[in-house]
């Protein structure tokens, strides 16, 4: 059975300015198997990110239903965690108290958050940068702070909204290495995180994922869904490979009417 | 260290040069064409000798201190209500829709119009004084603090509710915090404005206080003395805003790297 059921969803919003209701998804269907790795890619304005957001329980839907073990999801919890495009980490906490933040909340005991927030420290790599603020590290430092104040919760499913977007290209292909490695690759399915990943890449996407939903522009629903050809565990190597480059010039080719159709919507 | 002199040098030169200027023209090119002038604007070795005399007799000290203490406890209680007040207006909609129109229609009368309702309502004494300060640093308090909260990052409320926050924690951990450099910077302004209203209260039946002080000395046409309560009041002011942001500095560490 299929763990993430997304049985057509439809939102519309209301614009402030000019009060128009714009449909924004629209009949919105796809299944993620527990343990996968799936990537949503499609153009600016599709909606990718809303529907993300609808499956963390922070965005309110329309029609349809979102269902996580056959339970309709209709708030957020901690058990699907969330890293957003722009981190969102408080900037007067520290990493190390941003890590703990989320055993703070569900009452985790203060020896066992310092067990733990350590283990992260040392896990994605942030030793020695434990009591700095946000704004004192880079771009992959506090990508990497997100992902291990995320990862800290020991959560079902990983929501990942565009999470490489604001660090620089070659720090990207580093930290997409790592994130396999963090997610454990080498681990059999069943022990893995779902992860649904939010991405503009199409690069990043075949890389990373097992499955690729392609989005449509606005009203966004899902064109197709490709599952991706490429085994694990991968590497930065992958990427020259011939599988890896038919896989991204497919997917690039479903994706190019809709990209320009986004431009002429003016998203782009 | 030649540094640090060079600077304080730098710093002080305008304010050296003025206070020469004035003592020249004032105590002696002024004077000569008319004796008068002493007492239109009288030099600062005369404020100074006038400081000196008050100091040693005590009164300074009395004024300075119940001016401070008006103004701290109408500081005191503008906080207590504006900053809980700002927090419930930022934090409901509901709240804001409710509230807002009468504070925006109360928000423009300058303080010194309630000075007639005050008297009416707290007599003429210390209360109707703390009151009328008490308006000066209510409004500024409350607009900041509604600005700090409405000003909070919503991806951090939402990335603390994907980690498990409830409501009294997004409170606590991300709205408050958040808001605090705004709320800083409303007390701070509010501190200002409320010296600022400092003389105009103490118009009104005082017999102690810096504003009296000033008031008294008009009548009995001691400008000097006018003048000491008037650079008193710019000192003490100027002390305050230090110390203010001071706790802004020691309280925001992350704050003023991150901009």
């Amino acid at each position: 059975m299929a763990e993430l059921e997304v049985c057509s969803i439809t939102k519309e919003y209301c614009t402030s300015r000019t009060n128009e209701i714009v449909l924004a998804l629209n009949g919105v269907c796809l299944e993620v198997e527990r343990g996968q790795f799936a990537a949503l890619v499609g153009p600016s304005g599709c909606g990718k990110s809303t529907l993300l957001k609808i499956i963390a329980g922070l965005e309110v839907k329309g029609q349809g239903s979102v269902l996580l073990d056959g339970r309709e999801i209709t708030k957020p919890s901690w058990k699907r965690g969330m890293v957003f495009q722009d981190f969102a980490l408080p900037p007067w906490k520290t990493v190390k108290q941003n890590i703990e933040l989320g055993p703070r909340f569900r009452g985790v005991a203060k020896k066992e958050r310092e067990d733990l927030s350590n283990h992260l420290i040392k896990l994605v790599g942030l030793k020695g940068f434990e009591n700095k603020f946000p704004h004192e590290l880079s771009g992959g430092m506090r990508q990497r702070c997100a992902l291990a104040r995320t990862l800290a919760n020991d959560p079902e499913m990983l929501l990942l909204d565009e999470p490489f977007a604001s660090v620089d290209a070659q720090t990207r292909e580093l930290l997409q290495e790592e994130l396999l490695k963090i997610w454990g690759e080498e681990l059999p399915q069943s022990k893995r995180k779902l992860v649904i990943l939010v991405t503009h890449s199409i690069d990043e996407a075949v890389f990373l994922s097992d499955v690729v939903f392609v989005m449509t522009a606005r009203p966004g629903c899902v064109k197709e869904v490709f599952l991706n050809p490429l085994g694990r565990p991968r590497d930065m190597g992958v990427k020259s490979s011939r599988p890896f480059l038919e896989a991204r010039d497919y997917l690039w080719d479903r994706l190019k009417d809709e990209v320009l159709t986004a431009i002429q919507q003016g998203y782009q | 260290m030649l540094q640090q002199i060079k600077e304080i040098g730098l710093k002080s030169s305008v304010l050296v040069v003025v206070l020469v200027v004035w003592q020249v023209l004032c105590g002696v090119i002024l004077p000569k064409t008319n004796p008068d002038f002493v007492c239109i604007l009288p030099p600062p070795s005369l404020v100074f000798e006038q400081a000196v005399k008050l100091a040693v007799g005590g009164q300074l000290f009395l004024h300075i201190l119940k001016s401070m203490q008006r103004v701290l406890i109408a500081f005191a209680v503008a906080s207590a209500i504006a900053i809980p007040l700002g927090i419930a207006i930022g934090w409901w909609k509901r709240c804001e829709d409710m509230v807002d129109p009468l504070m925006e229609i109360l928000r423009p009368i300058p303080p010194l119009a309630w000075i007639p309702l005050g008297i009416l309502w707290f007599g003429i004494g210390d209360t109707q004084n703390i009151f009328i300060i008490f308006l000066g640093i209510f409004f500024p308090v409350l607009v900041n603090t509604i600005a700090g909260v409405k000003a909070v990052d919503k991806n951090l409320i939402w990335g603390a509710l994907t980690l498990g926050a409830n409501q009294r924690q997004i409170f606590r951990e991300i709205v408050l915090p958040g808001s605090l450099p705004f709320l800083l910077t409303g007390l701070r302004v509010g501190l200002g404005v409320g010296w600022m209203c400092l003389v105009a209260a103490e118009l009104v039946a005082s017999t102690r206080g810096l504003g009296f002080m000033i008031q008294d000395a008009r009548y009995l046409l001691l400008t000097e003395r006018v003048i000491l309560g008037m650079l008193v009041i710019g000192l003490l002011g100027y002390g305050m805003d230090r110390g203010m942001r001071y706790l802004q500095w020691r309280l925001l560490p992350w704050y003023q790297t991150s901009r």
